[in-house]
């Protein structure tokens, strides 16, 4: 069976040769004969790797395996999501309040896991909201959103969520810098008026959630991309900006004009120090906490109100600033925390930066003036070297963990792959088209897993069979582990992924739930049984109590609903088995269904407008008995004396 | 066994038979296993001498929902009289072996041996009575019906019903049961052959 199954692969690999021999794309590579089996992961096999891809535009992650770029799971996260009725159900539609009200759609882009010793330990996963600024943590065991923070007065969180190596801070920065505290002034007054910030969110090592510590009021820039420092440069931050001449329109001419823009450096140990000894000021804003409640499954919103902001002019030696060519998009940290790539996407060459010249340009204080009090380092004194002439439009670097850096090239579109210390181009690969971000597993931290790397791109065009104007992203997969770079897969993406983190799946495969205790539910609408399904009243409320178990809703049959009730669904699945959900839908909804999984307990509000008797049913094929598994529910006018009566398989009863 | 000497032999393996017996409370006696494509590995059913449990901690209600569609009855553990009163008939058996080791007659021993055997004898019709119960007693409303099918598991062996391949072995506990009244016949024939 397995030679048959090799063989076939062998024989579409070869197929694959042929075809791109034959035309299509002009620009197809030619695979080599065993590529396709190194991205084949057999039937009933598991990939080696996860891979989280943000969603962009559609403000979600999606999960793939690797080498297969099989497609997993598309987790909701800062969008409501029909599918399963996250942000629809009363449970969940708390995640998505914010100091602007209830906002269903963000922009997600960076994805950040949780880090051990500068290691993913496979916990949790970060990701930004860039629009509404907040930031999302995902539980690894579930895969479900369980926590969303706002970050208050800042503008475009474009600049998140970028962890330490122990996961003590989220650190991000404001995109778009804007008046702190927001006021009513003309736009041409930036310079004098808009401000950014650099925010420290701290994550419980326990549980995971996140508490903003501090925020840094930084001059008025647009902050891009950041990494930590790690090992050698652990407690420190590098955030890349642009536009550091302050302009306010027509920013493609205008913030392209400086030869050099700045890199912020950050001592967040000694941010913390000053927070203990006082020196913040605090500020009087508005910005929401959502924490989803592990026993029962409820989002719990709650409005901060204070924020601890640090001023530089008021303390030394926490911020400096070094020049990076040209408007840079991110500096990355090579394994051993020692060198800092910067990626200036206009610049001809890279800069690479030495952390320990950087310490000793500030010991010897070989500054180049300042910025708003800012002291900036000298840019020959902190440098490393310079890549010369690697490519046009460098945007990411992640490493290998033997030496050696891949970056993306939006421009001239490929993959180059240098050598750190020598700053020696090694090889060059062409993607399909213009990358932006890459992944290698564990690419950023202390020890990569240097086997694949992917090039997510931000132009697709004839790649696929087309889909009209509006097409897919698509994604390169590369096999890293010789001194050539080997494209092995190309596979379509979801939305618009932006960044990426892969892990080994065994960091998280053994630790995955596969359905929730139903004696640890502790949802205040549960049904713990069958017999204790019914329905209650308060005023214009009428709560169901219901319960889901193969194959049957119960009660499956209400009467004494009236036009103008609000109606809460509360399903309760009562199975305690892998894969059983049960959903809910019912007519005349106005929202979206809900997806129940085992041992859970999820509302689906329902405001009957019309009489008549109206159908509800099971949305998931649970069963062979699933097209069964439906009710109904009479609906009378306002006011009808028709009882409130429920029941399964039985005559009608009110609950004596 | 050189080590025992010739006189000492009957009480040795009449204790350890006692000991075997007492297994029966430590492991489960029986296993079903129902294989089918849609459970990786299986669902395991263990049964024990007062209790029914399997590869996980849901077993029973799970495969409860699964034999509702086809009108067999739910098994409830709690329901199943032999469970409770089964304990006791293996702690007097224990007992009643023990006072053997002291009391060391061939008749002892033999009588020991054959209670033993009747009873375990009677404790496997009783189980091939619930079997033939769960599998036959259908009830008549089932979603799915299959003319001229039953559903009685094997009493040892494997046979397909429906969409599963069933199994069913002894476990742990049964083998040491088997071994009890081995150990029991042999402590009654080495007592025998002393006095012969």
């Amino acid at each position: 069976m397995r030679t048959n199954l090799l063989r076939t692969a062998s024989f579409a690999a070869g197929l694959i040769v042929s075809l791109y021999g034959c035309g299509g794309s002009d620009t197809g590579q030619l695979m080599e004969g065993d590529a396709a089996q190194q991205a084949y992961v057999a039937p009933g096999e598991y990939d080696e790797f996860y891979a989280f891809l943000s969603g962009g535009y559609s403000g979600q992650i999606t999960a793939y395996g690797l080498p297969s770029g099989r497609l997993l799971k598309e987790i909701p996260v800062f969008s409501q999501y029909p599918e399963n009725g996250y942000g629809y159900s009363e449970e969940t539609k708390p995640m998505f309040n914010t100091s602007y009200g209830f906002v269903p759609w963000d922009d997600s882009h960076h994805i950040e896991l949780s880090q051990t010793e500068g290691e993913f330990d496979g916990r949790w996963l970060f990701v930004n909201g860039n629009n509404t600024p907040r930031i999302a943590r995902i539980d690894l065991k579930t895969f479900e959103t369980v926590e969303i923070l706002e970050i208050p007065d800042v503008a475009g969180l474009h600049c998140a969520p970028f962890i330490t190596e122990n996961s003590e801070y989220l650190v991000s920065g404001t995109r778009f810098s804007v008046p702190i505290p927001q006021k009513d002034v003309p736009i041409d007054t930036y310079k004098e008026n808009f401000k950014g910030l650099i925010n420290y969110v701290t994550v419980d090592p326990e549980h995971g959630h996140m508490d903003l510590a501090f925020q840094i009021e930084m001059p008025g820039f647009n902050y891009d991309l950041a990494r930590n420092g790690k090992a050698a440069s652990h407690g420190w931050s590098f955030l890349t900006t642009y536009n550091s001449e302050q302009e306010h329109s027509l920013l493609e001419v205008n913030a392209s004009q400086k030869d050099k823009d700045l890199m912020a450096v950050v001592n967040w140990k000694k941010a913390e120090e000053y927070l203990e000894q006082g020196k913040f000021t605090e500020r009087e804003t508005s910005y929401f906490h959502n924490l989803m409640d592990e026993g029962s499954g409820v989002v719990k919103s709650t409005e901060r109100s204070l924020t601890r902001i640090l001023d530089p002019k008021e303390c030394p030696d926490m911020v400096y600033f070094i020049p990076v060519p040209k408007s840079p998009h991110g500096c990355d940290v090579d394994p051993t925390g020692e060198y800092i790539v910067g990626n200036g996407k206009l610049s001809a060459d890279m800069s690479v930066y030495s952390f320990s010249k950087i310490m000793k340009a500030i010991e010897e204080e070989n500054f180049d003036g300042e910025f708003d009090g800012i002291p900036i380092i000298n840019y020959e004194a902190a440098l490393h070297g310079i890549v010369e002439k690697p490519g046009l439009g460098p945007l990411h670097t992640e490493f290998d963990g033997r030496g050696n850096a891949y970056t993306t090239f939006f421009i001239s579109s490929e993959v180059v792959k240098w050598d750190v210390e020598s700053k020696e181009i090694l090889d060059r690969q062409p993607t399909f088209y213009s990358p932006g971000h890459l992944v290698i597993p564990g690419g950023e931290t202390r020890n990569p897993d240097g086997k694949y790397l992917v090039a997510m791109n931000k132009i697709t065009k004839d790649r696929y069979l087309p889909t009209g104007p509006e097409l897919a992203h698509s994604a390169q997969l590369f096999d890293i582990s010789g001194d050539k770079m080997k494209l092995i897969l190309d596979f379509p993406t979801k939305a618009e992924p932006h960044y990426a983190q892969a892990i080994a799946a065994d960091k998280i495969q053994p630790n995955s739930v596969k359905f929730f205790d139903i004696e640890a539910n502790t949802h205040p609408h549960v049904t713990m049984g069958e017999s204790k399904s019914r329905v209650e009243r308060d005023g214009k409320d009428v709560h169901v109590y219901m319960t889901a178990i193969r194959s049957h809703l119960a009660p499956d049959n209400i009467e004494g609903i009236q036009t103008g009730d609000k109606v809460y669904f509360h399903l309760t699945n009562l199975e305690q088995d892998w894969d059983v959900p049960h959903g809910l839908a019912i007519q005349g909804a106005t929202n979206a269904e809900i997806l129940v999984m085992p041992g859970q307990t999820r509302t689906l509000l329902w405001e009957p407008k019309r009489q008549g008797v109206f159908a509800f049913y099971c949305t998931d094929f649970c069963s062979a008995l699933h097209q069964e598994m439906s009710g109904y529910v009479r609906v009378s006018p306002e006011g009808s004396d028709v009882p409130l009566k429920w029941g399964l398989n039985e005559a009608l009863h009110s609950g004596e | 066994m050189a080590l025992l000497s010739r006189s000492s032999k009957p009480r040795w393996f009449q204790l350890a038979a006692v000991i075997a017996l007492a297994f029966v409370f430590l492991f489960p006696l029986w296993q079903i296993t129902l294989e089918a494509a849609q459970f990786p590995g299986g669902l395991q059913m263990h049964i024990w001498i007062n209790k029914i449990s399997g590869s996980d901690k849901h077993i029973v209600k799970n495969i409860n929902i699964l034999n509702h569609y086809i009108g067999m009855q739910a098994i409830h553990p709690e329901s199943i009289p032999e469970l409770r009163y089964f304990p006791k008939v293996a702690a007097a058996l224990i007992t009643l072996g023990l006072l053997g080791i002291w009391i060391n007659k061939t008749w002892y021993y033999g009588a020991w041996f054959m209670l033993l055997l009747v009873l375990g004898g009677l404790g496997i019709y009783d189980f091939y009575l619930w079997l033939y119960d769960y599998g036959h007693n259908l009830d008549p409303k089932a979603p799915i019906e299959v003319p001229g099918m039953t559903y009685m598991p094997p009493l040892l062996g494997e046979k397909d019903l429906l969409n599963f391949y069933v199994k069913s072995y002894p476990h742990v506990g049964g083998i040491a049961l088997g071994l009890a009244g081995f150990l029991g016949f042999m402590a009654a024939w080495f007592r025998w052959k002393i006095t012969r």
